[in-house]
């Protein structure tokens, strides 16, 4: 059942233009920023291969490709998922669902997953341009999968988010705009734990919770599962969040 | 007729915030303290003027929408203990049919065969017999964004009857079609009668007339009326007569008859007072029918020795509006009734 509302979800991206054009405008910026890269690497080749412990291919050129994707996808998915719910709240389509022998968490979990394959796909089509590099130069195959996890891990969070905002309203517009905000916010949230003492509260509460702060070790290649562990938790909190908020829609309010 | 109950709902009541002069502890009733049943083969009309809570009741049987209070049960299941299993019993049809217009009738509905849990190698036979039932054999291949409302609409009716289910509930179904749909789809609707059980709600009087077994009025949030559609003529009957006549008419020779009271005259038209007593009575049903076909006749015989020209004789029917009126106009004093039981409780 679940599969079968994911199936539906991802033919109709498809079928609409929106779909096509994301994946379009994410390759094309992407491309720019890649072979601008690229570029600078190939200048300061000579002066970096005469210093000991130089960084390498991966870390200029592939880690700041992905963390630039990651903030592009910050964009782009806000939009995506902004149709999930409210949509079909405005279309008036939810009945079908609600009245079909399925349950709530197999909608909120098909819709989910619908909208993961397609950012499977938009991730997959971004990690071409790394691993292109395989064929002229040697690049670290470890650190460019961490990355890629990461990325794809930020990626899902910003889809439950979304998801979840996606119930709260029927206007898409609402919806995107909110979803972009909330999940800027908490990209940037760790900006007051730079600033806050650190000698002082240790570790700071609010960088924790920043999805920057535990995306940007597995850009570097330190796979630490406390962060995998943090986007999974980022996952499922919303996602039980958008349940609960489909079987409210029901309720007398 | 099979007597096996479909659908029971009892004290089924649901409120929605906000005050109105009406309201009750600061919430608006739409749907008050209902109670009916459906019966296997049966065809139930939903009547009651807009605002009157039919759809919030059919959202309610349908899981679209939680009761505040009462309890529902399909096919022996409780809606709330057992949603999944209990809404595979049930097609619906809501007042907008929920179509995905991006996909093509033959797409739409094989999704819907498959969320109602149809087994892959039966959906096409699925949708198959449904497009055919519904009209939409041609059409499979359309976009449903292309289609007219009325193929929408059919749509959406084969969206509901799609998994064959014991139960259809339809809102509306024949809202914004044309004449000629309009049949089709009531003929439709009474073929669907003959298999499953089917609950539609309407808001024309002359549809339900034609295609229902029992009828059930709503009028604000309350059940008002609840009879077959017999009783529900009897409750349309008037003790007035229509009669017009090409020559001019005797007014005197009419109101000597003993059956009627008084004579109006517009124009051609001839309005006729009856004393039929038993109008408003229920009890005497036997005897109301041939009083008014005995009146007429006794009329048509007066004309023809006459040489009246009689070309138009009818009674007066009633229309929903009137029972309505005659309805509720009983409903408040029933209520302060109540209101004063409960205050000496």
């Amino acid at each position: 059942m679940i599969r079968l509302i994911a199936l539906r979800e991802l033919k109709s991206l498809f079928l609409s233009p929106l779909a096509w054009s994301m994946l379009a405008i994410t390759q094309i910026i992407l491309c720019y920023q890649f072979l601008s890269q690229l570029d600078t690497y190939m200048q300061l080749q000579a002066k970096l291969s005469v210093l000991e412990e130089s960084p390498g291919l991966t870390d200029l050129v592939i880690a700041p490709l992905l963390g630039g994707a990651a903030i592009v996808l910050l964009l782009i998915v806000p939009l995506l998922t902004m149709r999930l719910i409210s949509e079909e709240q405005k279309n008036q389509t939810l009945p079908l669902l609600f009245s079909a022998p399925v349950s709530m968490s197999q909608i909120i979990l098909g819709k989910y997953f619908g909208i993961l394959a397609f950012l499977v796909i938009v991730v997959l089509m971004i990690a071409l341009m790394p691993l292109s590099l395989i064929l002229g130069a040697a690049i670290d195959l470890g650190q460019v999968f961490s990355a890629l996890l990461g990325l794809f891990l930020v990626t899902a969070s910003f889809a439950a988010a979304g998801l979840y905002i996606s119930t709260l309203t029927r206007h898409p517009a609402i919806a995107a705009v909110s979803s972009f905000g909330l999940l800027l916010f908490l990209w940037i949230i760790n900006w007051a734990g730079n600033t806050a003492d650190t000698e002082v509260y240790g570790e700071n509460v609010l960088s924790w919770f920043s999805l920057l702060t535990h995306f940007e070790p597995l850009l570097r290649g330190v796979f630490s599962s406390a962060d995998i562990i943090y986007y999974l938790l980022f996952i499922c909190l919303f996602l039980v969040l958008g349940i609960r908020r489909l079987e409210r829609l029901r309720l007398p309010h | 007729m099979d007597s096996e109950i479909l659908i029971e709902v009892s004290q089924l009541s649901r409120y929605y915030p906000g005050n109105n002069e009406k309201g009750h502890n600061g919430y608006t009733i739409a749907v008050d303290n209902i109670n009916f049943t459906l019966q296997r083969g049966e065809v139930l009309g939903f009547l009651g003027p807009n605002g009157a809570g039919k759809s919030t009741t059919m959202q309610m049987l349908t899981g679209n929408l939680a009761p505040s209070h009462g309890s529902i049960k399909i096919g022996g299941l409780d809606l709330m203990d057992n949603p999944i299993e209990a809404k595979a019993l049930i097609g619906y049809l809501p007042d907008t049919p929920p179509l995905y217009k991006e996909l093509t009738v033959d797409e739409y509905l094989g999704y819907c065969a498959r969320l109602n849990r149809i087994s892959k190698n039966k959906v096409q036979q699925a949708i198959n017999t449904s497009k055919e039932r519904c009209g939409l054999t041609e059409h499979g291949r359309r976009v449903i964004n292309n289609l007219s409302k009325g193929y929408q609409q059919r749509v959406g009716i084969a969206q509901a009857i799609i998994h064959a289910p014991d139960i259809v509930i339809l809102d509306e179904p024949t809202v914004g079609l044309d004449p000629i749909q309009m049949i089709e789809i009531r003929k439709l609707i009474k073929e669907l009668g003959e298999t499953h059980s089917v609950m539609l709600s309407s808001h024309i009087l002359p549809e339900v007339q034609t295609i229902c077994d029992n009828v059930q009025i709503i009028n604000q949030g309350k059940l008002v009326i609840s009879a077959s559609i017999e009783e529900l003529n009897e409750h349309m009957q008037t003790h007035i007569l229509h009669m017009s006549c090409s020559n001019p008419v005797a007014i005197d020779q009419l109101e000597a008859l003993e059956s009627i009271n008084s004579v109006q005259q517009k124009g051609d038209k001839l309005i006729l007072h009856c004393s039929h007593d038993n109008f408003s009575a229920t009890e005497n049903k036997a005897n109301k029918q041939p009083s008014v076909q005995q009146t007429s006749q006794q009329l048509i015989a007066l004309a023809a020795a006459e040489n009246w020209g009689l070309y138009e004789i009818y009674p007066e029917k009633r229309t929903l509006e009137d029972i309505f009126m005659s309805l509720t106009c009983v409903e408040p004093s029933l209520a302060h009734n109540e209101k004063q039981e409960q205050a000496i409780d």
